[in-house]
């Protein structure tokens, strides 16, 4: 298992050197953009523009930058300033971190909340007026776009523009820290139009993955016993069912951490997702780079750990 | 498919002799306090229907049964005829599947089993009446240990605490013949063989020393040197606990080996019932021929021919009118086809009944025809040992 553990992780780091590599090509060498130039503003002289270069280490061979670039990245998370507001970028994302984290933890507290339960119910009663509701409304959420459901939301409850003023609007943010009653107040909305979609995904998984669960042996073995349905279902169903719905819950979350860049910007929240989308209006390449960066990171840690915690949920997969 | 095949160990050994043995004596625990007339399990007019998207299926359609304690009725029949549904129903768990179950099952003083409510007949369920699968793999929880799972059942129905229940879970699985119990009680059950994971499911079901134990096809999914020591051990655990015993399976020769009394089942229907020994002996009705009849022995001539029942058994959803068997059967006649034979007892034995049209004296000529095709029929065919070899063809003589 140790093993296991150990060779995932190097797989992982190896993993994350291809992906910055494929960023520093995507930045660096495909731009038709000269980037001091990008850098220099609207009227920069040549001779500015040549000292940005020189700055930059624009002038050194492709592979030389190169080498520079991936040395700056790995050994001191270097990953350069913003051509727009010259900010270290690390120093960006760290600021960023928070409402990102903010925003993906609540949000999956509440889809998971809303989701599983529903999707529970739904397989135990299939093919009643219930399951029939909620798996109309689920379909109904999965097809919304998530802005537009954001800008419905907000047309109808925000505090400035709404229709009945409940909930504060877009660009109320503000950090756990600093106000903790306007952090939440003002995430109530974001978090429930993030969840909304993932909440109806979820519901259908947990459905389908429980209804298969219910027809197998095991369950059949539990009532034998004269285990309450109650016992049978959740300790037995629920328990099998849920493993493979926890492996893209974990992988969603990644995903998220990465960046809402839709929410984020719908309701201006000052996130890795807002950071991206300004940054993709300003062609700040080194931000994008950044954020692209840090959404890889995400992605393959939540695959390693959820490969291993499988070995956790399901004993029959062992590592070797 | 004979279960002894290739496998002879010592416990099985023992087993079958003193199965024979227990033959010679009425009952092996009897119980004084009823009378030998009242039955531990009676199953009345039986019948239970799945509603599907093709129409309703009569899994089950009116079959009538009597177990006393501590003996071993064998339901044999093919897939599809609806033994293991009929099996199902006494614990009531095809209730669950939406199925609607009829007719009257009286059990141990409880009244009828079907009209009980859910948690009433929860507390019948793994306590008196307890149950083992076919596919041990599949039956056991595969994310549990085994031990988790034993003191689940016993903690279903007992208040005690877990460590207790976890000392009686490893003297459950040593009771059951797993070495090393205290070991293997923190195994799951994918780590442990498939002989080891069925021994583990009968300790699950013991767990509560159940009057009756159902048992459907416990050996089929296991290797045959397996299936010996199942049997052997389901008959030794039989025999110390005074269990009932109702083994459901496709296999003759499993039940030749166990049962008391054989019923055999075809398209819902028990079409014959009759003691161990003399439905191997002198079996009744076309289908029990059949089967018979394909069954291979190790000590037939090495190229005789089995003979299978030609076509195959009838769908659930639109069962033949008149005799259900007609339509196999190479002795039906156009009369055959309108009539439906009821199940009555043959001529001279209240204890075997059968569902056949055709008179008595025909099927008695009919099957001696098929008998006489073989040699040393009528020797070997004694009550002490109701031997398949009885009834093996010989092959195109």
């Amino acid at each position: 298992m140790t093993r296991y553990v150990i060779r995932r992780v190097l797989w992982g780091v190896l993993l994350l050197i291809l992906v910055s590599a494929l960023t520093f090509v995507l930045f660096r060498v495909l731009p038709t953009a000269d980037p001091a130039r990008l850098r220099g503003g609207r009227s920069a002289s040549p001779k500015v523009i040549a000292e940005i270069r020189a700055n930059l280490g624009l002038n050194k061979p492709l592979l030389t930058q190169f080498w520079l670039y991936m040395k700056g990245l790995f050994l001191h998370f270097d990953l350069g300033y913003s051509y727009y507001s010259n900010a270290s970028v690390k120093g960006l994302i760290f600021d960023r971190l928070p409402a990102t984290l903010s925003l993906t933890v609540g949000s999956a507290i509440i889809w998971m909340a809303i989701g599983l339960p529903i999707g529970i119910v739904s397989a135990l009663r299939r093919r009643s007026r219930t399951d029939r509701t909620t798996m109309g409304a689920a379909l109904l959420f999965i097809s919304a776009p998530e802005y537009w459901l954001g800008l419905i939301v907000l047309y109808l409850f925000a505090a400035d523009i709404g229709q009945v003023k409940v909930f504060p609007g877009a660009g109320s943010y503000a950090g756990l820290t600093a106000d903790p009653q306007q952090w939440f107040t003002s995430l109530i909305l974001p978090w429930l139009v993030l969840a909304a979609g993932f909440a109806a995904v979820y519901a259908r998984l947990m459905r389908g993955s429980l209804i298969e669960t219910m027809g197998e042996d095991y369950i059949r073995t539990a009532r034998a016993k004269g285990l309450p349905e109650r016992r049978v279902v959740l300790h037995h169903g629920v328990r099998a069912a849920i493993t493979p719905i926890l492996t893209i819950f974990a992988l969603d979350v990644g995903v998220l951490l990465g960046g809402a860049v839709l929410i984020e910007t719908v309701f201006d929240i000052p996130g890795i997702g807002r950071l991206n989308y300004d940054a993709i209006t300003h062609a700040d390449f080194p931000i994008i780079q950044g954020t692209v960066l840090l959404a890889a990171l995400f992605i393959i840690v939540a695959n390693i750990l959820v490969d291993i915690a499988y070995a956790y949920l399901d004993p029959r997969v062992r590592y070797s | 498919m004979s279960p002894l095949d290739g496998a002879d160990t010592s416990e099985a050994t023992a087993a079958a002799t003193s199965k024979a043995g227990a033959d010679a004596v009425p009952s092996p625990i009897p119980d004084p306090a009823r009378p030998a007339q009242e039955p531990l399990l009676r199953v009345e007019d039986l019948r239970v229907a799945y509603p599907t998207e093709d129409g309703l299926v009569q899994a089950v359609d009116g079959i009538s049964y009597e177990l006393p304690r501590g003996r071993t009725l064998g339901i044999v029949g093919e897939s599809g005829s609806g033994k293991t549904v009929a099996a199902l129903s006494v614990l009531g768990l095809t209730r669950a599947e939406g199925a609607t179950v009829g007719g009257r099952i009286t059990f141990a003083g409880h009244g009828d089993l079907l009209a009980l409510g859910e948690s009433e007949l929860r507390a019948i369920r793994g306590n008196e009446i307890a149950m083992v699968f076919q596919d041990p793999l599949s039956a056991l929880h595969p994310m549990y240990r085994v031990g988790a799972q034993i003191v689940e059942a016993i903690r279903a129905h007992r208040d005690i605490a877990k460590t207790a229940a976890r000392a009686r879970a490893i003297e459950l699985l040593d009771l059951v013949g797993i070495q090393e119990p205290s070991a293997r009680v923190d195994s799951y059950p994918h780590e442990l063989s498939g002989g080891q994971r069925q021994r583990a499911m009968i300790a699950m079901a013991l767990a509560n020393d159940p009057k009756l134990l159902i048992a459907d096809e416990p050996t089929t999914a296991l290797d045959v040197t397996v299936q010996a020591q199942i049997l052997a051990l389901l008959s030794r655990l039989q025999r110390e606990r005074g269990m009932a015993l109702v083994l459901v399976t496709h296999d003759l020769g499993v039940v030749a080996e166990m049962a008391d009394e054989i019923a055999v089942m075809y398209a819902g229907r028990i079409v014959e019932r009759a003691p161990a020994e003399r439905l191997f002996a002198l079996p009744e009705h076309p289908y029990t021929w059949g089967l018979l009849r394909s069954i291979p022995t190790l000590d037939g001539p090495r190229e005789e021919l089995l003979t299978p029942i030609p076509g195959s058994p009838p769908s659930p959803l639109a069962s033949p009118p008149g005799c259900r068997f007609h339509p196999r059967c190479p002795y039906s006649e156009p009369e055959h086809a309108r009539t439906d034979p009821a199940l009555e007892p043959v001529p001279g034995r209240p204890d075997h009944e059968v569902a056949c049209l055709l008179d008595a004296d025909t099927r008695r000529r009919l099957w001696a025809g098929l008998r006489d095709g073989h040699s040393g029929v009528a020797e070997s065919s004694s009550a002490a040992e109701p031997s398949i070899r009885a009834a093996t063809p010989e092959g195109p003589a």
